[in-house]
């Protein structure tokens, strides 16, 4: 039986916390009462995932028939699915989107239907190369329709390939992938690693445009979702619900498949990263001590690709299917159980390590936009309730936030970084003053649809993802990052935790309250 | 009277050519430069009046040859021993303040009848500067029968003596010349109205080129390439759209140009370039950057390059000077009457950054040579008596900021 996650009081005989550090770690000695915040552990996967799958088409949640039922000769079916973003880090061999795909592949070919085309549901992200697709799909999806042009990747600069299917009544356009939406069935296969993720979500992002994203992928949007994790809170999961009673309103019939993994997210040689630190094992001290060695040792380029080659061992915990808020409201149930631990009380300081990876850098660099997407819009958001930090507080994270981009994936991102933010970091200056212009450049539009980049917006929603923690907090110090990196952002930097806690000071107040979120594994606080 | 003297000394040249390789600027303790106790130079006749200045600019120019870097394309119009210092504010021996157009035309050389150029009243492009009664010398400051700013007296032609209005503090006035040559190479872009226009570089004469071309051209965006961040900060004030480190240009060109790339090219480019620094780098970036059938304007003093041409030739882009100054054609005006009219109203007088006595001057030009890195723009000798120092040239600064540190200015 998996322990529930629970929140430690620091004392004189709590060891040191260990703290992602990028593509490496810290042990950080925090102050006495200082409160850390742990997941739970990795709740039992599902024994039999292939068989779970099938049931789950079978026997559909809410009003839905079961797949077969929807499958019929000389009908037009689309199967769309989650991209490279989902799961982190990539999981092992066979991807649950492979499992899902194939059993919905055999029960189409048991039906007689032969007009299937995938399609990656990328929205504004780059596209997914061979290796990636083929590790999602596995090979003999890939081989069996890459090849005739069956397995493609939604553009959404294609004009001739989207189609505009109204305005919702708050006036936002719904514009979705014409295959999609003139599709007699989109099946849709999603990964739900985090609350935020799925339901209508999955097909009205996924495969939508810019014109229709940008009414949810906003300042206005973001500083409304409180958080965005919570859907009874998030204006952003309010308005992907609006675009997606449209999408059914228009006829087009969604089935929706949805999955939850575990939260078993480094092999064993790492097991040490999910540990509590008190109950670390000689042989996990020794894991600690060989990787971290090695690590020192290790050029940064070669420690970041050991790192992306981790594949996690996460495991499936649930897979229900059917009518899409009827499914998603289960799945979050899921989600919940697996990542929500309850904290009492918000805190003046909240401190957190960042990881070497977050869902736009795959096979690629954590570049500081990134980081402060990590940190100000994944972790800061990871609370239902009340922010984990009280307005005002100050939240420290540790990372080197390098002045570094991947010139392939993040072209966009380097003159974001060069230019708008070396002009302002207000992301209501900046949305009004640049959004357009990267959004419109012909040059990002290019690389977006032809190479591996992500669309020239892309780093604006990186940075209002954060807006709601920048109008809430009073400062944020990066400990351990490339100074000029971190001034860029907006961010205070500090060469030790300690200088941090003391910086944070002027603005907190003396002897503050300090929780520290810590991760691996993902967790969610529940603030009471 | 006291003077830096420039001598011709083939092995005082070589080694300042070494240590100025070494350290820009070094040149001025190894090499040809030396101070001295000298006569004032003679009046050369009637309608010359004696200078004395009261501030003297330290220019790039200058700077190359001490360095002894200077394009031997100059040696024939140059004559030894001269006393450098062409960016001079100064008093006639009536007390009339003046800042001097320093070049040399048919006028101050007693040709008659004037070359054509002088003749219109673009004097830049004299033909005769190396003849007349005067010895060769293109402007003042590298003539030898007239002394230059660099030295307790000089000798002017009326027609070189532009009077100083009082609104104008000594500051100000020694930014005339080189605002002139701004002034001219903004105006030698053509019209830019509405065009996207990139300035590389952003010392002295990149920042007053920015400044011009926001008061004078009215570009649509205005891309300035700065190295350090005092020259950021000023290039944003005086008028700049966008600021980028000069390894940021070409991105920050492709952006506001929307220009797709061709491998590291852009397929299209900036309308204009005006390239401030001259060197072979500068100017196959501004290569790089300008799109097809745009012009690019040489403000910057080039000297030997070497440089790829293939992209001009293919994109049949227009490569032209801008020298000097003199008549502008395009607004019917002098040159220094608009430089006189910008730095009042761009508030130049705030690039001087230190100012230096004629003894220090190894700690000068080291300064000059260093100005960005060190967080300033314009080095400037200092003649004035302690009063008028006080009254006339404002409290040291170092560029204009007011949370900028005070320069050691003695």
């Amino acid at each position: 039986m998996p322990r529930p996650g629970f929140v430690l009081e620091v004392d004189r005989s709590t060891p040191p916390t260990l703290m992602w550090h990028g593509e490496g770690f810290r042990l950080e000695r925090l102050p006495v009462g200082a409160r850390v915040v742990y997941a739970p552990e990795p709740v039992d996967a599902l024994d039999d995932p292939d068989g779970a799958i099938r049931r789950a088409l079978l026997n559909p949640i809410g009003d839905s028939a079961p797949l077969p039922a929807l499958l019929r000769p000389g009908m037009r079916l689309t199967i769309a699915f989650d991209d490279i973003s989902l799961p982190l880090p990539p999981m092992r061999a066979p991807d649950v989107r492979q499992r899902v795909i194939e059993t919905v592949l055999d029960l189409a070919a048991e039906a007689g239907v032969d007009d299937v085309v995938l399609v990656a549901a990328l929205a504004l992200h780059r596209r997914m190369t061979e290796a990636e697709l083929r590790h999602a799909l596995g090979d003999r999806v890939y081989d069996a329709f890459a090849p005739n042009g069956l397995l493609r990747q939604h553009d959404a600069e294609d004009p001739d390939n989207l189609v505009h299917l109204g305005l919702t009544d708050h006036g936002e356009d719904v514009e979705l992938n014409r295959r999609a939406a003139e599709s007699d069935l989109l099946v849709y296969v999603n990964i739900n690693l985090v609350a935020m993720d799925g339901g209508h979500k999955s097909v009205a992002t996924g495969l939508a445009s810019y014109r229709s994203l940008r009414h949810h992928h906003n300042v206005r949007t973001m500083q409304h979702s409180r958080s965005f994790m919570d859907q009874h809170h998030s204006e952003l999961h309010s308005a992907n619900w609006r675009m997606g009673r449209l999408i059914a309103a228009s006829g087009i019939k969604v089935f929706q498949i949805e999955t939850t993994l575990n939260t078993d997210t480094f092999p064993p040689s790492f097991a040490f990263l999910q540990k509590r630190e008190w109950e670390w094992t000689v042989r996990d001290r020794a894991s600690f001590l060989a990787v971290s060695t090695a690590l020192e040792r290790t050029p940064p380029r070669v420690g970041r690709s050991i790192f992306h080659s981790i594949k996690a061992p996460h495991a499936m915990t649930s897979v229900q299917a059917g009518e899409v808020e009827a499914v998603h409201a289960l799945t979050t149930e899921h989600v919940y159980r697996q990542q929500l631990v309850e904290v009492s009380g918000q805190t003046d300081v909240l401190t957190m390590g960042l990881p070497y990876i977050c869902p736009y850098n795959v096979n690629s660099v954590m570049n500081p936009i990134l980081v402060m997407c990590l940190g100000l819009g994944y972790f800061f958001n990871l609370y239902r309730g009340r922010p984990l930090v009280r307005e005002g507080g100050v939240l420290i994270m540790s990372h080197p936030t390098p002045w570094e981009f991947h010139p392939v994936h993040h072209p966009s991102y380097i003159d974001f970084f060069e230019q708008v933010l070396a002009e302002t970091t207000d992301p209501l200056e900046i949305e009004a003053k640049y959004e357009e212009s990267f959004a419109t450049d012909p040059w990002y539009r290019h690389l977006y649809r032809t190479t591996y980049a992500y669309h020239g917006v892309h780093p604006f929603y990186m940075w209002y993802w954060g807006a709601h923690a920048l109008q809430h907090l009073g400062q944020v110090i990066v400990v351990g990052g490339d100074v000029r990196a971190v001034r860029r952002l907006g961010f205070k930097p500090a060469s030790t935790l300690r200088d941090a806690l003391e910086m944070a000071e002027d603005v907190v107040g003396r002897d503050p309250s300090i929780t520290h979120l810590h991760n691996p594994p993902l967790l969610m606080a529940d603030v009471t | 009277m006291k003077a830096l003297l420039f001598e011709r000394s083939v092995p005082r040249i070589a080694a300042a050519r070494v240590a100025g390789a070494i350290t820009p600027g070094l040149g001025s303790r190894w090499g040809a430069l030396r101070l001295v106790e000298t006569d004032e130079p003679a009046l050369p006749g009637p309608g010359w009046e004696r200078v004395r200045p009261l501030l003297s600019g330290i220019c790039g120019s200058d700077l190359s040859t001490v360095d002894g870097h200077a394009s031997r394309w100059f040696e024939p119009v140059v004559s030894f021993p001269f006393t450098p210092g062409h960016e001079v504010v100064g008093l006639t021996d009536d007390g009339a303040r003046v800042v001097i157009e320093p070049v040399l035309g048919c006028a101050a050389r007693g040709i008659e009848p004037p070359c054509a150029a002088c003749a219109a009243g673009d004097v830049g492009r004299c033909a005769n500067i190396a003849f007349g009664h005067l010895a060769p010398g293109l402007q003042t400051g590298y003539c030898t029968d007239t002394g230059g700013g660099w030295g307790g007296a000089l000798v002017a032609h009326r027609s070189q003596l532009h009077a100083v209005p009082d609104a104008l503090s000594d500051d100000a006035a020694v930014m005339v010349e080189p605002t002139a040559c701004a002034v001219h190479g903004a105006l030698a872009a053509g019209d830019v109205s509405g065009a996207v226009v990139a300035v590389l570089g952003a010392g002295t004469l990149g920042l007053c080129t920015a400044a011009a071309l926001r008061r004078l051209s009215l570009p649509g965006q205005l891309i300035i390439g700065a190295k350090y961040p005092e020259q950021r900060a000023l290039a944003r004030e005086l008028g700049a759209t966008v600021v980028a480190e000069p390894g940021e240009i070409r991105r920050a060109v492709r952006r506001a140009t929307r220009s797709l790339v061709i491998d590291d090219r852009l397929a299209g480019g900036a309308d204009v370039v005006i390239d401030c620094v001259g060197t072979a780098e500068s100017l196959a970036e501004a290569l790089a950057v300008v799109r097809p059938r745009g012009r690019v304007v040489l403000v910057g003093m080039p000297g030997h390059v070497s440089v790829d041409l293939t992209p001009l030739w293919q994109r049949e882009v227009q490569l032209g000077g801008a020298y000097a100054y003199g008549a502008e054609a395009s607004v019917g005006r002098r040159t220094f009457d608009l430089a006189m009219e910008l730095v009042h109203d761009a508030g130049l007088h705030r690039l001087v950054s230190a100012r230096y006595p004629l003894e220090r001057y190894v700690d000068a030009i080291g300064h000059a040579a260093a100005a960005g890195r060190r967080g300033g723009v314009k080095i400037a000798f200092d003649q004035r008596r302690p009063a008028r120092s006080a009254h006339r040239g404002g409290a040291p600064r170092a560029t204009g900021r007011p949370d900028a540190p005070a320069p050691a200015t003695d």
